[in-house]
């Protein structure tokens, strides 16, 4: 239990780390989601090729190849960022695909019959989306998009296979010194866990807040 | 009728213009990137044709070629020992008995609520302290299987829940036990019904063995950092490995939405 101790102010930095990697990714993946999404439903067919290539393309690559291209070519083509931000850049790329599909989906669950009422009243399409499309979409996005924001915390581990000392990485280099892979490593899935269940419990009150009883 | 179709109204002229106008700004934009992505590389002396050797020269396509069989041999065993896995810990949790669906509850949330690459930190450094030690192939894809098969149990549990109750009702009802309902009724449909899941279990576990770069097994990734050390041309190797897992992925995905477009029709 001594390791505890001893490498308190380490372990508590990683997870902080871990923490400042996940809140900065998820606003930009979300931004960058919300952007594709507009993309893939525009009229325009280039703009709607553009958003479908960049996801087709991104979410099929895996996250390591995605953060391995910007860690190691960015400073091949001159140009040098720290690691910690080509890890968001490379997070925030990838997630946000499935930040993409969540807003998609959530839009096409909203009912055909809803959104042709509000056309048949007169309402513009940006009156249709204001008043009667995202209201109920993004009501329907809570879930999903927890899930995101967890699998980017979950994700943010790869941070350790580049040399970013987050969670795992720091708790990898603790047991290097200290050998004691069982305690390290429940000591690190207990952190996870303990992120993990945060999101998905505060999505849960959100949810049950904004809920519409019909 | 698509949410789409009835978005939008049918275009008229003006619109028509509004968009070929859209369409040219794009298109200028686009090649405005790709001058300045080139210009940058030029400058910094990457579009050398020698250093693109990785798409050109055989030697090089093969030792890539070689990662990419790895990669997928990985990928094969860890999604056919992940699948049972899966399938077991989704009905235990379906179980009715406390003891049975308890653990396999605690084992699913437990490992999908952690990071795959910890997990095979552990496997990779904890195991071999405790006096374990796998081949490098195990170390990577033992973590996948568990991790992936925790996730195929929450579909497989979700598949099941979504079966119309009649079907296990009717199961009773002519007499089969519960053990029988469920193998005989309900795994057949509940199985078939997840073919596309079953083709995004593969994708998703393609995309995990890249994490054989930490283990150093030669799958794809690392065989692409090896690659790289030894070219010296990091940038054109990553995006030779990046351009074959986009490759195999995106075919793999076409045939999950097509399987998903059969199985609604």
């Amino acid at each position: 239990m001594s390791v505890i101790a001893d490498y308190q102010d380490e372990l508590l930095g990683g997870m902080l780390t871990t923490i400042q990697l996940s809140i900065v990714t998820f606003p930009l993946a979300f931004v960058l989601g919300v952007l594709l999404s507009v993309l893939r439903l525009c009229p325009v067919p280039l703009l709607r090729a553009v958003g479908t290539a960049y996801v087709e393309v991104v979410r099929n690559a895996p996250v390591l190849v995605l953060i391995a291209v910007i860690v190691f070519g960015l400073p091949e083509v001159g140009l040098t960022i720290p690691l910690f931000t080509c890890v968001v850049v490379g997070l925030s790329m990838y997630f946000a695909c499935y930040v993409c599909e969540t807003v998609r989906s959530g839009i096409r669950s909203v009912s055909v019959g809803e959104i042709e009422a509000a056309r048949a009243l007169g309402l513009a399409t940006s009156a249709v989306f204001r008043t009667v499309v995202l209201p109920q979409s993004l009501r329907s996005m809570v879930q999903p998009l927890a899930t995101i924001f967890i699998n980017i915390v979950l994700g943010s581990a790869l941070g350790a296979a580049m040399g970013v000392h987050e969670l795992t990485g720091t708790v990898r280099s603790v047991n290097l010194l200290e050998a004691q892979p069982i305690l390290c490593f429940a000591l690190a899935g207990l952190g996870y866990l303990v992120m993990t269940l945060t999101i998905g419990h505060t999505a849960g009150v959100i949810e049950r807040r904004v809920r519409v009883v019909r | 009728m698509t949410t789409e179709d009835v978005l939008f109204d049918h275009l008229g002229p003006r619109a028509h213009r509004r968009i070929r106008t859209v369409t040219l700004w794009t298109a200028a934009g686009i090649a405005g990137v790709v001058a300045v992505v080139l210009a940058q590389l030029s400058a910094a002396g990457q579009l050398d044709p020698v250093r693109w050797r990785v798409f050109t020269e055989w030697d090089y396509q093969r030792f890539l070629l070689d990662g990419f069989v790895s990669t997928l041999r990985a990928g094969a065993v860890a999604v056919v020992l992940s699948l049972p896995l899966g399938t077991v810990l989704g009905l235990m949790r379906l179980s009715r008995r406390w003891w049975i669906a308890a653990p396999a509850t605690a084992a699913i949330e437990f490992l999908r609520s952690i990071p795959l690459i910890l997990l095979i930190y552990f496997f990779l450094l904890g195991l071999p302290a405790a006096g374990v030690v796998l081949p490098t192939f195990w170390q990577l894809t033992v973590p996948i299987v568990l991790h992936a098969g925790a996730v195929f149990a929450e579909i497989v549990r979700a598949g099941v829940l979504s079966l119309d109750r009649g079907q296990v009702d009717a199961g009773y009802a002519i007499g089969l036990t519960h053990t029988r309902t469920t193998t005989l009724i309900v795994l057949p449909q509940v199985l078939r019904s997840l073919r596309p899941a079953l083709v995004s279990q593969v994708v998703r576990v393609i995309k995990e063995t890249s994490l054989g770069y930490v283990v150093s097994y030669p799958e794809l990734l690392y065989s692409g950092k090896i690659l790289g050390e030894f070219t010296g041309d990091f940038l054109q190797a990553y995006i030779g490995v990046a351009v074959l897992f986009v490759a195999v992925n995106i075919a793999l995905s076409q045939l999950a939405e097509y399987l998903d477009r059969r199985s609604k029709t």
